[in-house]
């Protein structure tokens, strides 16, 4: 007995051990300094010519990204580069808590991420293009003239606060996205009617979808830069990484990489010359100010709208099928009841997010729904099987003896189920029905996957403009509440209503 | 005189097992019958083949001129005259529970006979008044006490005014003095010319109330 104790605490201690072992082992490497790998951070899910899976060795990545960091990391003096996979939208974040040395992954030079963290010298000029389908090239030339018109982009960009500015003067309203493939492919099928995105990606996506898909319109809409981001604290390595891309822009190893990658062209040679010039002012940062916080409460308070509005659909289309779902399942003929049993099952069983996206784009070739609707649809769809179990198990819930007296008075199905089950198994129901409905107010965050601008995603954006989620955060939970804490007050208010039947009140 | 109910040779299996050989009884109008026998022996299954609650396998059921055959019960809609001729009274009361003693009386008068609310409000409180529960009208099923309930459910099932009562255990959760009351209550229903079948166990009761005493047998 003794034995297998000790034996057991043995392996105890082993398992503490691996776990520590691993934990040391995956912990992110603090700063700069004496360590002889230069430790980088980027989204492979940009793909090439950023930073990509390598195709000969997936677990490699690959891309004009990639060289530049190996470039720096040997100007540095480090041994190699190791590379970080990290959401894109999450690059500063990141490198602000210490899990990578330095950001590159098309990072734009922005006022904001100028004033929050330590940004290297720019090593890329890129542009700002629209590209529009081929029958609008000849009316479409520049954003004023997609007045009233939907543009996508990516979610905070450049090109989406253009956008944003530009919507006041021109009226676009624009469409963000979280990836950069889809606002091409909608481009295509016409759910938007043009693209604004950085003249790489809008390159690329020509080549995957044909020269004939879409039209990339020659006049750029604005010009940025592509830069390196480093922690705030971390400016000394800043400067020793911009001494390396000032070498490398002297001794043409940029150039041979961009070229490798195809990505070469005049702009980057005058990109290049006024660096080393020392023409390259730091853009003057804008301090996050209170004036900024304000600036960004109507469209915070637009996007609560749309997340209410999407939710309170979608529980009513969640309501109304699962009732018919329930009904299916305890009232229906067997082929009925084993349909209602399959759908609730698969739905019950799959992601909610794999449903969303084969609502909104794998049904695109039957039927292109817009953003909002495929979203109530998703939603709903998929709560209305979580819905529909909690009525069949109220209406379960309701005694059979009840039904059969209900029978021996000369109700009819209808009846019985109108005067006497309906009624107590809604009773039953509402407490874990609100529970669903708080639940489905913040799983509708999801629905940013598919362009509509919630409460999460306007709070993203504003995080990332802001370059801080401490104030968003808070307001975006404040909003949270406010709309979840009087509907757990309404359903406390019915019950109470209801009386005193289902209380356990046997005071006689 | 013919006889209210008529249950002719009626034999009830569950599976391979024979609850109901071949059982035979009459109910006249004014007269209270005992069903009586142990556990198990097929009273209530007995009560709930009239009620058309379960179906039976062989013989015939006559109430008041309105026949149920063997095999599958019909359905509700061919069951109308039967559900007015014939009202039940179940062992654990089964009073709708979101509404008031009240209101379990009256809903059956207007959502199946179509009275008007004065009506059905009349009736119910006439009702309720001669079963003594009337103080009680208010109150919900759960705030009653087991004799106040039975009384209730006495209540919503003669508000059809049904010819046939079936009461299934009706002594079971009362004590001693409710237990005289009880029997004094049916007396007055079959003095009304109402036929009374009741499934007890009670022999005492039975024998203090009940015209004639069948009893059945494993």
């Amino acid at each position: 007995m003794w034995l297998r104790g000790f034996r057991l605490r043995r392996s105890l201690y082993a398992l503490i051990a691996a776990c520590f072992l691993l934990l040391s082992l995956s912990a992110p490497p603090q700063g700069s300094g004496a360590d002889s790998v230069l430790v980088w951070g980027g989204d492979a899910e940009g793909g090439a010519p950023f930073v990509e899976a390598d195709p000969a060795n997936p677990l490699r990545v690959r891309g004009f990204d990639v060289e530049v960091a190996e470039r720096i990391a040997r100007g540095l003096g480090r041994r190699l580069a190791r590379f970080v996979q990290v959401q894109w939208a999450s690059i500063d974040q990141s490198v602000e808590r210490g899990d990578f040395d330095i950001g590159l992954s098309g990072v734009e030079d922005t006022p904001t991420r100028r004033a929050r963290h330590a940004v290297t010298l720019p090593y890329f000029e890129f542009r700002e293009v629209l590209a529009v389908r081929p029958a609008d090239r000849e009316r479409i030339r520049t954003l004023a003239d997609l007045r009233g018109r939907r543009v996508a982009t990516l979610g905070a960009t450049i090109a989406y606060d253009l956008l944003l500015a530009a919507h006041d003067s021109t009226g676009v309203v624009a469409v963000s996205y979280d990836d950069d493939v889809h606002p091409y492919t909608d481009l295509v099928s016409g759910r938007v009617d043009a693209v604004l995105l950085d003249h790489i990606i809008a390159q690329r996506a020509l080549r995957r979808l044909g020269d004939q898909a879409f039209v990339i319109l020659p006049h750029a809409v604005a010009a940025g830069h592509y830069v390196g981001v480093l922690a705030q604290s971390n400016a000394a390595l800043r400067d020793s990484v911009d001494a390396v891309l000032r070498e490398a822009m002297r001794d043409g190893s940029l150039e041979q990489i961009l070229r490798r990658w195809d990505v070469w062209d005049p702009s980057q040679g005058v990109l290049f010359e006024r660096v080393l010039r020392g023409g390259v002012a730091d853009q003057t940062p804008r301090a996050a100010g209170t004036a900024r916080v304000i600036a960004y409460l109507p469209s915070l308070a637009r996007a609560a709208g749309v997340t209410l509005a999407v939710s309170a659909l979608s529980m009513a289309l969640a309501v109304i099928v699962g009732l018919a779902l329930a009904s299916a399942r305890v009232y229906g003929s067997g082929w009925l009841r084993l349909s209602a049993t399959i759908y609730i099952e698969v739905v019950r069983g799959t992601p909610l997010l794999l449903q969303l996206f084969v609502i909104y784009y794998g049904l695109a070739g039957v039927v292109r729904l817009p953003a909002f609707l495929a979203a109530v649809l998703a939603l709903g769809l998929n709560y209305a099987a979580y819905e529909a179990e909690i009525y069949r198990g109220a209406l379960q819930a309701v005694p059979r003896a009840q039904l059969e007296a209900a029978r021996t008075l000369g109700f009819s199905e209808m009846q019985i189920l109108r005067l006497i089950r309906g009624p107590q198994a809604l009773r039953y129901a509402l407490a874990p029905m609100t529970n669903d409905f708080v639940a489905l107010l913040k799983d509708s965050a999801l629905v940013s996957v598919i362009t509509v601008v919630e409460l999460t995603k306007q709070t993203a954006i504003f995080a990332t403009n802001v370059g801080s989620w401490v104030i968003p955060g808070i307001l975006c939970a404040i909003v949270y509440l406010a709309l979840s804490l009087p509907l757990a007050r309404l359903a406390r208010r019915l019950e109470r209503r209801w009386g005193g039947w289902g209380g356990g009140a046997h005071a006689a | 005189m013919s006889a209210l109910l008529t249950i002719d040779r009626v034999h009830v299996r569950y599976d391979s097992r024979e609850v109901l050989r071949g059982l035979s009884l009459e109910v006249a109008r004014g007269e209270i019958v005992a069903l009586m026998g142990p556990s198990g022996v097929g009273k209530s299954t007995a009560l709930r083949a009239v009620a058309a609650l379960q179906p039976f396998d062989e013989g015939r059921i006559e109430i008041d001129g309105f026949s149920l055959r063997p095999g599958p019960v019909a359905p509700e809609s061919r069951l109308v005259p039967l559900r007015r001729r014939v009202g039940f009274v179940f062992q654990a009361h089964a009073l709708f529970e979101h509404l008031t003693a009240f209101d379990n009386v009256t809903l059956a008068l207007r959502h199946v006979l179509r009275k008007t609310r004065t009506e059905a409000d009349a009736t119910a409180s006439r009702l309720l008044q001669a079963l003594d529960v009337d103080s009680r009208a208010g109150a919900w099923p759960r705030q009653l006490s087991g004799g106040e309930a039975q009384r209730v459910a006495i209540a919503r099932a003669l508000a059809p005014d049904p010819h046939l009562l079936l009461m299934d255990e009706p002594t079971a959760a009362l004590d001693p003095v409710r237990r005289g009351t009880l029997g004094a209550t049916l007396r007055h229903l079959s003095g009304q010319g109402r036929g009374l079948l009741i499934a007890t166990h009670d022999a005492e009761f039975a024998r203090a109330n009940a015209d004639r005493v069948i009893t059945l047998s494993t």
